[in-house]
């Protein structure tokens, strides 16, 4: 039987692996945050497309401006069934706001 | 919140109310941060097998993305694992690494097997065929942990301590609660970043999905880009 290190020595090895378990920790969170950032960068780069085609759009033709929120809705991507990349039908349904605008 | 707080509280026992122990000391205290780390890790991996299973059941590609997030946070935690154990060795028996120690090498073994589950899936450029191949292997591996846990405790040549009930007796009374304090912080921990990534996951997808609509290039941008993530 190994005898117990002293705590001033013991201390060290401990720290070192809750430490290991802080750090750990910290670059996952790191990384969700980098990733959480990229998105909101996504969200107002396609605000602005949507901005953009809502502005030529009613220079134009004089149609009305979707907001971002009237953009067609995506399906749950948790029922969707393989293959993922199959591409949407022609015919989709209405999305609701849509509907909500022709009322 | 719930996360953070038994994490807190588990972390304020394991230095304040577990008392130390008679052979080990001070150094015991990295017991409470590594097995509930090694068991979540485990059962994670056991976890990613069924949710395979599911897949393979329903091609529900949900299911896909369940098993690749699990275990991509059961290696996450694995490394720690390693890690952690590595500094165990070095303080209990003066070594970083102990090549005829059964568990040390098994958990090895485990970790190694899981590292090769991403340059599979991204080998894989059809999202059915690597959501296929990817479960498949999950399966195989998952029920490969608890197979290779019950060989481990089988060994002869045995001197990992033990951390569950045994013939000798389970732990005593205060060791034993903030063990199980631990071990559900971790738990709560894992389910924590596993409801994040997956809500990362969404979130990436669906704005893809949007971009997709918005550019009405169908043709171009509707193609896959080679990815290990799964697609949804």
């Amino acid at each position: 039987m190994l005898p117990a290190l002293p705590l001033d020595e013991a201390g060290k090895y401990v720290a070192g692996a809750y430490l290991v378990f802080l750090a750990l920790i910290l670059i996952y969170v790191a990384i969700m945050a980098s990733k959480l950032a990229r998105i909101e960068r996504e969200v107002v780069d396609l605000a602005e497309v949507v901005e953009r085609k809502g502005g030529a759009d009613g220079a134009g033709a004089g149609a009305a401006v979707a907001p971002p929120a009237a953009l067609p809705a995506t399906k749950e991507p948790a029922a969707t069934k393989e293959p993922a990349t199959t591409k949407e039908p022609a015919t989709t349904k209405q999305p609701a706001a849509t509907k909500q605008r022709a009322r | 919140m719930a996360t953070a707080l038994v994490l807190t509280a588990a972390f304020a026992m394991v230095f304040f109310y577990a008392p130390l122990d008679a052979d080990q000391g001070f150094v015991q205290k990295i017991f409470y941060v590594h097995v509930p780390m090694a068991i979540v890790a485990l059962v994670g991996f056991v976890a990613g097998g069924i949710c395979a299973v599911m897949y393979l059941r329903t091609r529900e590609t949900k299911w896909d993305m369940r098993s690749y997030v699990t275990i991509h946070l059961s290696v996450i935690l694995a490394v720690g694992v390693l890690v952690t154990g590595s500094i165990w060795a070095r303080a209990s028996w003066g070594h970083w690494w102990v090549w005829d120690e059964p568990m040390l090498v098994s958990f090895l073994i485990v970790f190694l097997l899981y590292a090769t589950y991403w340059p599979l899936r991204f080998s894989l450029e059809d999202r059915e065929k690597q959501a296929r191949y990817a479960s498949v292997f999950a399966i195989v591996a998952g029920a490969f942990v608890p197979l290779n846990f019950t060989a481990v405790r089988m060994a002869e040549q045995y001197i990992h301590p033990e951390t569950l009930a045994t013939t000798t007796g389970g732990m005593p009374g205060k060791f034993a609660l903030t063990f199980v304090v631990a071990l559900i912080g971790m738990t709560l921990l894992f389910f924590t970043l596993i409801k994040y990534e997956m809500a990362s996951k969404h979130a990436t997808f669906r704005l893809r999905a949007l971009r997709r609509r918005l550019a009405g290039d169908d043709d171009d941008l509707m193609l896959p880009t080679r990815s290990a993530a799964p697609s949804l």
